[in-house]
């Protein structure tokens, strides 16, 4: 076994373009683990080309490039299976991953000699189209030129900014997919997202203040980045927040806002809907097909076809094309997320929702596009049904515990005295758990909008997109002070 | 291109050939000055599902950055997982595009301490085992977890692994650092249920530098302990409490809020602290806090930094005030003091803590010396372990919000809390304490004693 840095050039799979003349190198090593009596192998090659910058103040503190490569093999026997990753794509590298990913199954190459592999099928190509999408995003002159715009935007809106800074990040990655049911993908992904956070502080008062844009498949969305409403969006929120005093906790009703409110049924429900869950037996929802587990107002679903939307995807990274999935129905159980092992361990059909952060994460069942879809309200209308409640215009992140319990943080949010909007408060914390929370969203509006962000889970960190309307729920736990 | 001569097995970086790469490269692109770090690691894991495999995971993982000064001594860094040359030689290109967008205000430079003497840490790297081994402990470990309470009906959550790191750091300069370690880990975390009850779980981790000394039986009475603790629960009133945050919570929340001890977050104005508050009474003055990266319980230590510098014991905060923070070579330059091996690399170079120690001064009293979690009986909240601090933290503020796992003791006898959360103020804790026991306790994150303090809010769903 030699080392990747010594490998001789003509004998490693990094220097193929990611093209059909992988097919017969490919191909061999698939028909070696079926020959030692593999029920499946699966190969995942991956090349990445990533950027991310950041600006600080009125200066670019950090510029960091990064390239990557690297390889993934799997092998199914009967349920159970054996992952190795490796950077190293000689032959050998490979060839010796494939041994011990066979060999943690008991498996041994040419053990068996029941090879009834027949072939990769041709390539389905879903890259054809992007193969200009990496020379077609902004390079390293013109993104941070966008990020000092920001900044210095940022500092003409609010003379309270002790902080302000701006990153951005394109992770541009070439995959192939193959394995020995005759699957033989290729996509590239293309993945931009700015941030921007401020630290605003008066006297002895402070407030934070971030948000988050990002989009997959669009080499000009930096360049379309409305960098002047972003600013203003931030600097009222910032502005607002300098002053807040801590929320009282307790019981109440909550109004929660669009886009990345929905951060709440991405972590409170998608998560307990992935077979990764229904495989632990973790997952409160297990036997509730086509039950009622929420309020009839709620119809959720999960796909990976919204154009643009930071978590679509033109096929999965087990090589299967997305479905919109119908998770919820008027309140009603339909489907689960399953990926291939999922499905093997579960009997639930794949939906094309296996995902990894990259090739050292055996694929899982992952969200997407995740949303609750909209209803028949204005948002005005969920407010004015409420006494005394609290109004959640922008959430942190959030967790889910391994039986459905939930936590998000709020970074926004403002009373609701008799049926309108009161003073801001900080330091919120939403808290339940989902089947008890499910059924206590009476109130979804028409306002359907889409966030995007990063998801961590068995696989690693994979972009997505959550959503909803603004959604009333009828009581719930506010941690404060 | 390399020559066979110089092979090297799957797993090991060979620093001489590193060298010669970037000298060979540097020089073919007018680069005098450059620095690189890189690591390699293998590791295999299992994870079991009642009685039987699930997944078995092997990886063969490296990874280098590379940082060149240009002729305008401006820095640009590049971080690449393929070390094959061309690989190097495309990093090399890489980190010269990216210098021409350095900050030429804060040019990093080598550490003062890249060749300075290494503390000479006790690192083992033992025989790895096979996979099958790791398979059959586990599943033993499952089997016991689940067979110590009727109520445990599984441990959905499991893992085994054993893991070797090598890391290296050379300059143009001639600084050469490598060291290399193993390391086995063990969690379990299990859940258990009840006729009409909610489901409990409840988690232990277990680090040791080899799989002989993981003691993975205390890592079963942990989860089994915990987990039956936690079947008897019940609702909180929402109020101000007395609190004892257990070792481990104390230094989640301490890690949480580590940014009060970073140089790098105080110059960009993210620390709730500044340059002023040295020297400074930060806490009560029987707290100490100190960085121990040398610590002989730390397994996971290497003896250099990102940058090359040794890495070194730190007190933070002693009798309470704040005495030193963590540098990376340019936030030291800046203080005027010398890099304390807590550095990254990169071209904004990050610091963090490596390994820390909180004890108690031994000529300061407690302000309440009758408390103690083995015999006091007035009612207190007990937090073993907190949740969500990625988000429930905001550490340029000092407020948290974070929903915990514990109970709630009246008489000695402990009562599972079902779901709340404590919210307050970092500052204003450090300033309440009361009580810091004496027995130090080692965790897998660090070492402290049980911490109690007074008047904390805690929101139940009462």
């Amino acid at each position: 076994m030699t080392n990747s840095l010594l490998t001789k050039q003509s004998e490693n799979l990094l220097f193929h373009t990611f093209d059909e003349t992988l097919k017969p190198q490919i191909e061999d090593l698939l028909s070696l683990g079926k020959s030692a009596g593999a029920d499946i192998v699966e190969i995942f090659l991956e090349k990445s080309d990533n950027i991310s910058l950041l600006a600080e103040q009125d200066a670019i503190s950090s510029v960091s490039p990064s390239f990557g490569i690297g390889a993934g093999i799997r092998v199914f026997l009967g349920k159970k299976d054996g992952f190795v990753s490796t950077n190293d794509l000689s032959k050998a590298g490979l060839l010796f991953a494939l041994t011990q990913a066979l060999g943690m199954l008991g498996l041994e190459i040419g053990s068996q000699n029941k090879n009834n592999f027949e072939g990769l099928k041709n390539l389905k190509d879903f890259g054809i189209d992007k193969n200009t999408w990496l020379n077609d995003s902004p390079d390293l002159n013109e993104s941070t030129i966008k990020l000092l715009e920001s900044t210095k935007l940022l500092a003409s809106k609010n003379k309270n900014l002790q902080v302000r800074r701006a990153s951005y990040s394109r992770n541009w990655q070439e995959v192939i997919v193959a394995a020995t049911d005759g699957v033989f993908a290729r996509d590239i992904r293309l993945h931009q997202t700015v941030g921007i956070n401020v630290i605003a502080i008066k006297d002895k008062h402070r407030s934070t203040s971030a948000r988050r844009y990002g989009s997959s498949g669009n080499p000009n969305d930096l360049r379309n980045w409305d960098i002047d409403k972003s600013s203003c969006d931030l600097n009222e929120s910032a502005q607002k927040m300098l002053h807040a005093e801590y929320v009282e906790a307790g019981q109440m009703p909550v109004v929660l806002a669009n886009k990345f409110g929905g951060v709440i049924f991405h972590e409170a429900c998608g998560h307990l809907l992935e077979t990764t869950q229904l495989e632990r037996g973790t997952s409160p929802f297990h036997d509730k097909v086509n039950k009622q587990i929420a309020h009839k107002a709620v119809s959720a679903v999960d796909e990976g076809l919204s154009n643009y939307a930071f978590g679509s995807i033109s096929m999965d990274d087990e090589g299967m094309e997305p479905q919109n999935t119908l998770l919820i129905e008027n309140g009603i159980l339909k489907k689960f997320l399953s990926d291939r092992a999922g499905s093997l361990r579960t009997g639930h059909p794949r939906t094309g929702s296996g995902r990894r952060q990259n090739f050292s994460f055996a694929a899982a069942s992952r969200m997407r596009n995740t949303y609750i879809k909209k209803g028949n309200y204005s948002p005005e209308k969920l407010i004015e049904s409420i006494e005394n409640g609290l109004y959640c215009k922008s959430m942190g992140g959030g967790s889910v515990g391994p039986t459905g319990q939930f936590n998000f943080s709020v970074e926004e949010g403002y009373l609701i005295k008799k049926g309108k909007l009161d003073k801001p408060v900080k330091g919120a914390t939403l808290i339940g758990e989902a089947k008890e929370i499910l059924p206590r969203i009476s109130m979804c509006a028409n306002d359907l909008d889409l966030a995007a962000g990063f998801c961590g889970s068995v696989s690693g960190s994979v972009n997505v997109t959550v959503g909803q309307p603004h959604i009333k729920v009828d009581s719930i736990t506010v941690g404060g002070r | 291109m390399m020559t066979s001569e110089n092979k090297t097995t799957i797993g090991e970086l060979n620093p001489a050939l590193l060298n010669n790469l970037l000298e060979k490269y540097s020089k073919e692109s007018k680069i005098s000055k450059w620095d690189l770090g890189a690591s390699s690691s293998k590791d295999i894991s299992v994870q079991v599902q009642d009685g039987n495999a699930k997944q078995l995971k092997g990886s063969q993982r490296n990874s280098l950055t590379l940082r060149v000064w240009n002729t305008n001594n401006k820095v640009g860094i590049t971080s690449t997982s393929d070390l094959t040359s061309e690989g190097i030689k495309k990093a090399m290109k890489g980190a010269i595009e990216a210098s021409r967008f350095g900050n030429y205000k804060e040019t990093p430079e080598f550490s003062s301490l890249a060749k300075s003497p290494l503390k000479n840490i006790k690192s083992t790297v033992k025989n790895n085992h096979r996979i099958d081994e790791l398979l059959s402990i586990l599943k033993q470990a499952e089997k016991k977890l689940i067979e110590t309470h009727k109520s445990i009906d599984s441990v959905p959550y499991n893992g085994l692994s054993e893991n070797y790191i090598e890391r290296l750091y050379i300059n143009s300069d001639g600084a050469n650092r490598y060291m290399k370690l193993s390391q086995s880990s063990i969690y379990l975390y299990a859940k258990a249920q009840e006729k009409n009850k909610k489901p409990r779980s409840a988690g232990g981790i277990r680090i040791n530098s080899n799989l002989e000394e993981l003691d993975i039986e205390a890592c079963i009475d942990e989860t089994s302990n915990k987990l039956i603790s936690h079947l008897n629960y019940q609702p909180i009133e929402t109020k101000k409490y007395l609190i004892c945050f257990t070792p481990d919570a104390f230094l989640q929340l301490i890690n949480a809020f580590s940014s009060m001890f970073n140089a790098r977050s105080i110059i960009d104005g993210l620390s709730l602290m500044n340059e002023e508050s040295l020297g400074t009474l930060v806490a009560v003055k029987n707290l100490n806090i100190s960085d121990e990266g040398l610590h002989p319980e730390n397994v996971g230590a290497f003896s250099f930094d990102g940058e090359g510098t040794p890495t070194q014991n730190i007190n933070l905060i002693k009798s309470g005030v704040l005495l030193n923070l963590i540098h990376s070579e340019a936030t030291a330059r800046k203080f005027g003091v010398n890099p304390t091996g807590h550095a990254g690399l990169g071209a904004k170079v990050s610091v963090s803590p490596d390994w820390l120690v909180v004890s108690k001064s031994d000529n300061e009293i407690d302000k309440d010396e009758t408390l103690s979690v083995k015999t006091t009986l007035k009612e207190y909240i007990l937090i073993d372990e907190l949740s969500a601090l990625h988000s429930g933290v905001k550490a340029s503020q000092g407020s948290f919000s974070l929903p915990f796992d514990g109970w709630i003791v009246k008489d000695g006898k402990k009562t599972s809390i079902e779901a709340a959360t404590v919210a307050g103020d970092i500052l204003k804790v450090l300033k309440n304490i009361i009580k810091i026991e004496n027995e130090q306790i080692v965790t897998h994150q660090g070492i402290s004693p049980h911490i109690w303090v007074d008047n904390i809010s805690i929101t139940g769903e009462a």
